[in-house]
C-alpha cells in the first residue's frame, strides 16, 4: 500500500484508464474517483464501457494503460488481493443454481477463508430475509430472491467496495425498493458502492452520478448538478389533447423530446427560442409551465446526442 | 494471497461434491455405461501379428538348432534373442518383454539322429490368446524343414517326427481370450467414462456464466482442477468395484495380483484421464469443442493400448506413440496383475509413465487456466 493511497479517503482512485478488445476501443481514458462510503451510480448506454470498467476494477480484466489504486491497492500488480475485499455481483446470476441457497453462501464462506462461517452465512441470511429459504435450491428462487442472494454473498466477506452491474436489472419495483435501502444502510455502515444502472429512480438515490458514453466519463456529480449542466430546458403542460400534440410536437424543430407522462406533457430541447415558438404553434387550450429538466430527460439528450449503440 | 489454501481446496470441494451428486442423470450414465460395454464387448476381437518377441534357451547350439531357429525366424512369427538363463526367461515373460521362450533340451542332436523324437519346450505368454494364436499354429509346420538336413536311415523312416514342439500356455492355460479382452476392457471402459466427465468441468462453469464469480473470488487454478477431479476418483472406484466384482462373476475372470496395488494403479490412471479432461476443459471455448478433443484421445487410446490390435503387431512408431496414453499402460498393469500375479517390481515401469503424464497434463492445465476474463 503506497503512503499517498493510504492518505487518500479514495476507494476507488484511477486515472487514464484504457482497455481494446481486437480494434474496439471500450474504456478510452477513463479517470474516476469515488471516496468512501459514497454510492456512485454509474450510467450509460449498453456498449459505452460500464462493465468493462467494473471487470477492471476488481481485477478481471487487465487494463491496456492507465494506473490507479483501488482500496488502496495497485489494480495492476495487486488483482489478487483486491478480490479478497471486493464484493463484485455481476449482471448476469451467477451462483450455483445446482446449490441451495446456504451452501451457495456456506461455499463463498469458506473460500474467502471466514472465520466463524456459520454466524456469518446465518447472519447474512436472517438479514437479507433469505432464512425462510435457506434449502431452496438457488435455482428455483424467482429473480427478486436470486438477486438478494447474490448481494449476500457479495458482501458476506465484510468488503471494503461494493461493485453492483445492474444488480435490478428484471426484478420488479418493491424488490428493487428493499434492494437499495439495503445498499443504502451498507453505505451508512461505511461501504462504498458502485453501482451501474438504467433505472432512473436509482440513479437519483446515488449521491454521485458518472454517465459513460464511447467509454468516457460525459458528464459527473449530485443528480441536480447533471441537471443543471445539461443546459436542457423543459416545459410541461397538462389538459385535454397532450396525446396529440405530443405527436405533432416531435416533428418541430428545437424539440428534442416530447414525452407523455400519466396526465402530463413533457417537452425537452436546448434552444429556449425555438422551443417557445414550437409550444405555441400548438393549438388547443394547454397550459404550458418550465419546470425543472426530470434526470430521465438529461439522459435521454445525452443518449441521443453522445450517441451509443442501442 | 497463498498459493495453495486446503481451507479453500476443501470449499471447492464441498461444492463440486454437492453438484456430482445432484446431477443424478449423469451419475447414472457413469454408472451404468461401463457395465453395459463390459458386456457388450466382452465377446470378440482378433488379429495375426508377427515378429514376437521370443527368447531362446539353448546350451549345445547344435546343426539341428540352426536349422530350426532359422525356420522359426523364415515363418515371420517370431524373432529371436538368445537367453542367458531361465531365470532371465521368466523375467521377460512376466514383464511382457518376451512372448515366447523356446528351451532346446541338452543333447538334442543326438537324441533325434537316435530316433528318440524329443521335445522342444515353448513357453508362451498366453494372456493375449490372439496375439500368439498363429505363431503356435504355425510351430506344427516347422517339423518337416528338419527332415533334410536328417541322415538318411532317419529320412527312411518317416513315421516317426524327427522332433516335437510342446506349448505351454502361460498365465491363461486354456487360451480364452475373454481373459485378454475383459482386463482390456477395464482400461478403456473406464478411459471412457472418466475422459468425458472432467472434461466438460470447467467449460460448464464458463458457459453457466458462473465463472466470471469464481474468477473473482480468491480461488488459485491448482485448487480449482484438484478440486474438480477428486470428487471422480471416489466415482471411478465405484466403477472399478462393480466392474471387478462382474468381470469375476460373469466371465471369472482371476485376480492374482494384490489388489490393493492394483486399486492403487487405477486410481493414478484414472486421476490422469481426469486431469486429462480439465486439460481439454480449460483450453476449450464450449463443451462441444472439448468434447471433440475428448474423442480425438479416445480413438488413439482404443486402437493403439493393445486393446484393439496386439500392441507387438503394430509397427514401431504406432507402438511408440502407444507408449504415451496411459490407457496403454494400464492395460499392461492390468493384465500382468490379473493373469499373471505381477507384483510392484514389474508393474512399476508401467506406472511412472501414466505418473508422468498425469503430471505434464495438471501442469499445462494451470498454465492455460485464466484467472482473468481477457
Amino acid at each position: 500500500m503506497s503512503d499517498a493511497a493510504a492518505m487518500s479517503d479514495y476507494v476507488i482512485d484511477v486515472r487514464d484508464l484504457r482497455k481494446s478488445f481486437g480494434a474496439r476501443k471500450v474504456v478510452e481514458g477513463l479517470t474516476l474517483q469515488v471516496a468512501k462510503g459514497e454510492i456512485c451510480g454509474f450510467l450509460g448506454a449498453n456498449g459505452s464501457g460500464k462493465t468493462t470498467t467494473i471487470r477492471m476494477l476488481c481485477g478481471l480484466l487487465i487494463p491496456d494503460g492507465g494506473a490507479g489504486e483501488c482500496i488502496g491497492l495497485d489494480i495492476i500488480r495487486q488483482a489478487p488481493l483486491i478480490r479478497q475485499h471486493v464484493g463484485y455481483m455481476t449482471q448476469k446470476f451467477s451462483f450455483y443454481e445446482d446449490l441451495t441457497v446456504f451452501e451457495n453462501l456456506d461455499f463463498v464462506a469458506s473460500v474467502y477463508e471466514m472465520k466463524d462461517r456459520a454466524k456469518a452465512v446465518q447472519d447474512i441470511m436472517v438479514r437479507m430475509g433469505l432464512a425462510d429459504r435457506r434449502d431452496q435450491l438457488a435455482g428455483q428462487l424467482s429473480g427478486g430472491w436470486k438477486q438478494r442472494l447474490a448481494l449476500a454473498a457479495c458482501v458476506l466477506h465484510q468488503p471494503k467496495l461494493l461493485l453492483l452491474d445492474e444488480p435490478t436489472a428484471g426484478v420488479d419495483a418493491l424488490a428493487r425498493r428493499q434492494f437499495w435501502d439495503l445498499i443504502h444502510d451498507m453505505a451508512g455502515e461505511g461501504l462504498t458502492v458502485l453501482v451501474s444502472t438504467h433505472y432512473m429512480d436509482e440513479a437519483e438515490r446515488c449521491k454521485r452520478i458518472v454517465y459513460l458514453a464511447n467509454g468516457r466519463i460525459v458528464v459527473q456529480g449530485s443528480a441536480d448538478e447533471v441537471s443543471s449542466q445539461s443546459g436542457l430546458i423543459t416545459f410541461e403542460a397538462s389538459g385535454e389533447g397532450i396525446d396529440d400534440a405530443a405527436r405533432a410536437l416531435r416533428h418541430l424543430q428545437g424539440v428534442e423530446a416530447a414525452a407523455v407522462f400519466g396526465r402530463s406533457l413533457h417537452v425537452a430541447g436546448t434552444d429556449r427560442a425555438a422551443l417557445q415558438t414550437a409550444i405555441h404553434s400548438i393549438d388547443g387550450d394547454l397550459k404550458w409551465e418550465e419546470v425543472p429538466p426530470r434526470l430521465e430527460d438529461v439522459f435521454i439528450h445525452m443518449l441521443s446526442a453522445k450517441g451509443g449503440e442501442p | 494471497m497463498k498459493g495453495y489454501s486446503w481451507r479453500r481446496f476443501f470449499a471447492l470441494l464441498r461444492k463440486e461434491w454437492i453438484q456430482v451428486r445432484r446431477d443424478a442423470m449423469t451419475l447414472r450414465i457413469i454408472i451404468a455405461i461401463p457395465i453395459m460395454q463390459l458386456f457388450l464387448f466382452g465377446y470378440a476381437i482378433n488379429s495375426d501379428p508377427k515378429n514376437l518377441p521370443t527368447g531362446l534357451l539353448s546350451s549345445d547350439h547344435s546343426k539341428y538348432e540352426r536349422t530350426i531357429v532359422a525356420a522359426l525366424k523364415n515363418s515371420g512369427y517370431y524373432n529371436i534373442v538368445p537367453l542367458a538363463s531361465e531365470a532371465e526367461a521368466e523375467e521377460g515373460l512376466a514383464a511382457g518383454d518376451l512372448l515366447f521362450v523356446i528351451a532346446i533340451p541338452p543333447g538334442f542332436d543326438r537324441a533325434v539322429d537316435r530316433g528318440e523324437s524329443p521335445s522342444i519346450l515353448v513357453d508362451a505368454d498366453a494372456t493375449d490368446p490372439s496375439a500368439i494364436g498363429n505363431a503356435t499354429a504355425a510351430l506344427a509346420s516347422l517339423g518337416a524343414d528338419l527332415q533334410r538336413d536328417l541322415p538318411a536311415i532317419r529320412q527312411s523312416e518317416p513315421q516317426t517326427p524327427a522332433f516335437q514342439f510342446v506349448v505351454h500356455a502361460r498365465y491363461n492355460p486354456e487360451q480364452l481370450t475373454v481373459l485378454n479382452i475383459v482386463p482390456g476392457l477395464i482400461c478403456i471402459v473406464l478411459t471412457f467414462s472418466t475422459l468425458f466427465v472432467t472434461t466438460l468441468s470447467i467449460t460448464k462453469e464458463r458457459e453457466r456464466g458462473t465463472m466470471e464469480n469464481l474468477l473473482a473470488m480468491p480461488v488459485r487454478p491448482l485448487e480449482v482442477m484438484v478440486a474438480k477431479i477428486s470428487p471422480y476418483i471416489v466415482i471411478g472406484y465405484v466403477q472399478v468395484a462393480l466392474i471387478l466384482i462382474a468381470s469375476a462373476l460373469f466371465f471369472h475372470l482371476p485376480i492374482r495380483g494384490s489388489i490393493p496395488l492394483l486399486l492403487f494403479a487405477l486410481g493414478l490412471f484414472i486421476g490422469a484421464n481426469l486431469a486429462l479432461g480439465v486439460l481439454f476443459s480449460t483450453i476449450s471455448a464450449n463443451q462441444m469443442q472439448a468434447t471433440q478433443l475428448a474423442q480425438f484421445t479416445l480413438m488413439p487410446s482404443f486402437l493403439l493400448s493393445g486393446f484393439m490390435f496386439p500392441f507387438r503387431g503394430m509397427p514401431l512408431w504406432a507402438q511408440w506413440a502407444g507408449e504415451v496414453f496411459p490407457t496403454t499402460h494400464a492395460m499392461r498393469i492390468v493384465r500382468g496383475m490379473l493373469l499373471k500375479g505381477n507384483g510392484w517390481h514389474e508393474i512399476a515401469p508401467e506406472l511412472w509413465p501414466i505418473a508422468l503424464f498425469a503430471l505434464i497434463v495438471v501442469t499445462i492445465a494451470v498454465r492455460f487456466y485464466r484467472e482473468t476474463l481477457d
